[in-house]
C-alpha cells in the first residue's frame, strides 16, 4: 500500500512558467528599447535636415537697401522632401514682426544662436517645428530674424511603423525560441529526476544497494540522503533478522540440553511416578520450543511476506523435498506420505514462504493421524493451483472450521497433542501473501483436509 | 555408530553424548572448527553432527571444506537458528540432513538412519544371530535367508531387543523409546508390535518371551 503523496504544485511547471514570463518579458523590452532608439534617431535625423534647411534660410536672408531680403534658396526645402510628400510650414519674423510664411506656425522665444526643437500639433497634424534666429547687421542697422520651420511626420511615423513591426517580430522570435529552450531545459532537469526516480522504482523490494550512477550536483545530497537512508534501512532489517535468528539461538540451545538430559534420565530412571514426571517435562519442552520456533517462524514469515520477493519454483519438486526430508519422522509413526502430482508445476512465489507453509500442514497432519495411518498430498494446477494435504485422523470440529486458522486458536479436539497453534495461520498469511487461501474441510470418509490455493 | 558431534555448548555436547551413549553409539566431541578437522582428519566417522554457530567460525565453512575434500562421511546439521533463515544455506552446501534444536533423539535417529540408507551399502553393523541377519542401518532382515521388510517401529524394537538379548525390557520402557512423547500410545500398542515381530520371527531361534507383569525378553533358542 502506497501512501498518497500530497504535491505542492509542479517543478516543471514552476521552471517553465518562470522561464517563459522571464523570455516575455525581455521580448517587451527588447521590443521598446528598440522602438525607442529607432524613435530617437528617426527623429535626430529628420532635426538635422531641418536645421540645415533652416541654416541655409537663415543664410540667405540679408540687408538690401536697409530692408531686410530673404531669398528662399530652392534646395531648402527641396532637401526636406519625403516619399510621402510630407507638409513643410514655415514663418519668418523679423524682430518679433511678421514677414512670410504661416503667421499661426507656433514659435519658440530664443535667444540669440540658438536652436530650439519642439514638436506641436498644428492643423490638426502633429509637425517637428525647428525655430533659430539670426541678427543682421548692415546699413548701420542691427536686426533680428526669426525663423520657425516645421515637417510632418508621415515617413517619420511610415518609418517608425516599419521599425516597430520589424522589432515586433524580433521580439516574437526571441520569446519563441526562449520558450522552446525553456521547455528544454525544464524536461532535461527534470529528466534526470525522473531517471533516478525510474531507477529506484525498478528495484526489487530486498535490493537496498546505495545508488552509484552519476547524477548532477544538485541532486547529490538528495542521492546522498537517500542512500544513507537506504543504509539504515538495510542495516534494521538485516539487525531484525540476525535478531531472530539470534533469539531462535538462545532459546532453543538450553532447551536442547534440558530435553536431551530428560531423555537419559529417562532411560535410567526404574520407578513409574519418576518416568511420569519426566515425561510430562519432555512435553512440557516441546510444547515450549514448537511455540517458541513457530513464533519465530511467524515472525520471519510476517517479515518476508511484507517484502514478498516472487521468484519461479517449481511446486512439485518443493513439496517432493519437503515429503523427502519429513519421511523419517512419518516412519517412526510407521505412517505413510504419499504424493500425487503431476510433473511439474511452474510458479512464481517465495519457495521459504510456501515450503514453510506446507510444511505446518504435513506436520498437522502427522500429529492428528493414527499409528500406521496415510497422509495424502497432492499439487494440481487445474483447475486452480493448489496444494491438498489430507489426513486419515479424527477431522476438524465442524464448529471450528472457519476459526481455526486464527492465531493461537487450537482444535478442541487437540488435546494431547504438541501444538502452539500456530501452523494453520501460518499458512493462512503465506496463502494470502499470495493472493491465494486456505481452505479447511473434512473428507467424507473421515480424515481433516486443508488446502492452499495460490 | 561412531559419530562426531561438533557443539560449542559443553552442556549441550554431555547430554547429546551420555543421551547417544545409551544406544550404544560412540561419540567424539569436538568443541571448535579447528578440533572438529583434526578429528575428521584423523579418525574414521559414520555420522558428523554439526552446529552451525561455532566459536572459530560458521560451520557452514566447515560444511563446505568437508564437501570439497574426498572424505564423504554424511553431515547433519544441527541448527537452533529459525529453519527458514538456515535451512536453505545449509543444504545447498551439502548437508545431508538438518535437526532443529531442541529435538527428539528418536528422530536424530531416525534421520541418521535415513541418510545412512541413502549413502547405500556403507553398513558394516549387520547382526547375525539365531538364524536372522539383521541390517538396522537399511532397515532389513533376512530370516533363514528370506528377506523380510520391517517397519520402522518393528525395526526399532528388533534393534532394542536384539542388542540386548536376555534382559527384559518393561512394557512402559519400550513405549518411550517407541513412541514420542506426545503420542497417547497405551501399553496395549506395544503388545501389537510385538504381536508382529513374533510373526517375523517365527521361523528362526529367536523367540520373544513375555514376563507377566514385567515386560519382554529375546531369547535364542539354539
Amino acid at each position: 500500500m502506497t501512501l498518497r503523496l500530497q504535491t505542492s504544485g509542479s517543478l516543471r511547471n514552476r521552471l517553465a512558467i518562470t522561464l517563459i514570463g522571464g523570455a516575455a518579458i525581455l521580448a517587451l523590452l527588447i521590443f521598446f528599447a528598440i522602438r525607442n532608439y529607432a524613435t530617437q534617431v528617426a527623429l535626430q535625423g529628420q532635426d538635422n535636415i531641418l536645421g540645415a534647411s533652416v541654416t541655409s534660410i537663415l543664410d540667405a536672408a540679408s540687408i538690401q537697401n536697409g530692408d531686410v531680403e530673404i531669398d528662399i534658396p530652392y534646395a531648402s526645402f527641396s532637401m526636406l522632401s519625403t516619399p510621402f510628400d510630407d507638409r513643410i510650414f514655415y514663418a519668418i519674423y523679423q524682430d518679433d514682426r511678421f514677414l512670410s510664411g504661416y503667421p499661426d506656425l507656433p514659435v519658440a522665444t530664443i535667444s540669440d544662436g540658438e536652436r530650439e526643437f519642439h514638436s506641436v500639433s498644428h492643423q490638426g497634424e502633429v509637425v517637428r517645428v525647428i525655430t533659430a534666429s539670426r541678427t543682421l547687421i548692415g546699413s548701420g542697422k542691427r536686426t533680428r530674424i526669426h525663423v520657425a520651420l516645421a515637417q510632418t511626420q508621415d515617413a517619420l511615423s511610415s518609418t517608425l511603423d516599419q521599425i516597430s513591426r520589424t522589432a515586433a517580430l524580433f521580439g516574437a522570435c526571441f520569446f519563441a525560441l526562449a520558450a522552446i529552450l525553456s521547455f528544454w531545459a525544464t524536461s532535461t532537469t527534470i529528466g534526470q529526476l525522473k531517471n533516478l526516480t525510474n531507477s529506484i522504482t525498478k528495484r526489487g523490494p530486498q535490493d537496498l544497494r546505495p545508488f552509484e550512477k552519476p547524477v548532477p550536483s544538485e541532486m547529490a545530497p538528495l542521492v546522498t540522503s537517500l542512500n544513507s537512508l537506504m543504509e539504515r534501512l538495510d542495516h534494521s532489517l538485516s539487525q531484525s533478522e540476525d535478531f531472530i535468528a539470534e533469539a531462535a539461538h538462545r532459546v532453543r540451545t538450553p532447551l536442547a540440553t534440558v530435553r536431551s538430559y530428560a531423555e537419559a534420565t529417562l532411560q535410567r530412571v526404574e520407578k513409574e511416578e519418576n518416568r511420569q514426571a519426566v515425561r510430562s517435562m519432555m512435553r512440557a519442552i516441546d510444547e515450549s520450543s514448537r511455540a517458541a520456533g513457530q513464533l519465530l517462524d511467524h515472525a520471519m514469515i510476517t517479515f518476508r511476506a511484507d517484502h514478498l520477493e516472487r521468484q519461479d519454483v517449481d511446486l512439485v519438486e518443493l513439496v517432493h523435498e519437503l515429503v523427502v526430508r519429513m519421511t523419517p519422522i512419518a516412519d517412526m509413526k510407521d505412517l505413510e506420505l504419499c504424493l500425487q502430482s503431476e510433473d511439474k508445476v511452474s510458479y512464481s512465489g517465495d519457495p521459504v514462504l510456501i515450503q514453510n507453509a506446507v510444511r505446518n500442514l504435513i506436520d498437522n497432519a502427522m500429529k492428528y493421524s493414527p499409528n500406521d495411518g496415510k497422509v495424502d498430498i497432492s499439487v494440481s494446477s487445474a483447475p486452480e493451483l493448489q496444494i491438498c494435504v489430507c489426513d486419515s485422523g479424527k477431522g476438524f470440529p465442524i464448529e471450528e472450521l472457519n476459526t481455526l486458522a486464527a492465531r493461537f486458536k487450537r482444535g478442541q479436539n487437540a488435546e494431547g497433542t504438541i501444538g502452539s497453534g500456530l501452523g494453520l495461520t501460518i499458512a493462512m498469511d503465506v496463502a494470502r501473501a499470495h493472493g491465494g487461501d486456505l481452505h479447511l474441510s473434512n473428507q467424507a470418509k473421515g480424515g481433516a483436509c486443508v488446502l492452499l490455493s495460490l | 555408530m561412531k559419530f562426531l558431534l561438533v557443539e560449542d555448548n559443553q552442556e549441550l555436547a554431555h547430554a547429546i553424548s551420555s543421551r547417544m551413549h545409551l544406544d550404544g553409539h560412540v561419540v567424539e566431541h569436538a568443541a571448535t572448527l579447528a578440533d572438529a578437522t583434526a578429528f575428521v582428519e584423523t579418525g574414521e566417522y559414520d555420522l558428523i553432527l554439526l552446529d552451525i554457530m561455532l566459536p572459530d567460525g560458521d560451520g557452514r565453512t566447515f560444511l563446505k571444506a568437508h564437501r570439497a575434500s574426498d572424505l564423504d562421511t554424511p553431515v547433519i546439521v544441527l541448527t537452533a537458528r529459525s529453519q527458514i533463515s538456515d535451512r536453505i544455506g545449509s543444504l545447498d552446501l551439502g548437508a545431508d540432513d538438518y535437526v532443529t534444536k531442541p529435538f527428539d533423539h528418536a528422530e536424530l535417529e531416525a534421520r541418521c538412519r535415513a541418510v545412512l540408507r541413502r549413502k547405500a551399502g556403507k553398513s558394516r553393523t549387520n547382526i547375525t544371530s539365531g538364524g536372522i541377519e539383521f541390517d538396522p542401518v537399511a532397515g532389513s532382515m533376512a530370516v533363514r535367508g528370506q528377506s523380510v521388510t520391517l517397519r520402522n517401529r518393528e525395526l526399532r524394537l528388533l534393534e532394542l531387543l536384539i542388542n540386548a538379548p536376555g534382559q527384559v525390557f518393561s512394557k512402559q520402557k519400550l513405549s518411550d523409546r517407541l513412541f514420542s512423547y506426545d503420542d497417547d500410545a497405551s501399553e496395549n500398542a506395544i503388545e501389537v508390535y510385538i504381536g508382529r515381530l513374533r510373526k517375523h520371527l517365527e521361523p528362526s531361534d529367536l523367540k520373544i518371551t513375555t514376563l507377566r507383569g514385567l515386560g519382554y525378553r529375546l531369547d535364542n533358542d539354539a
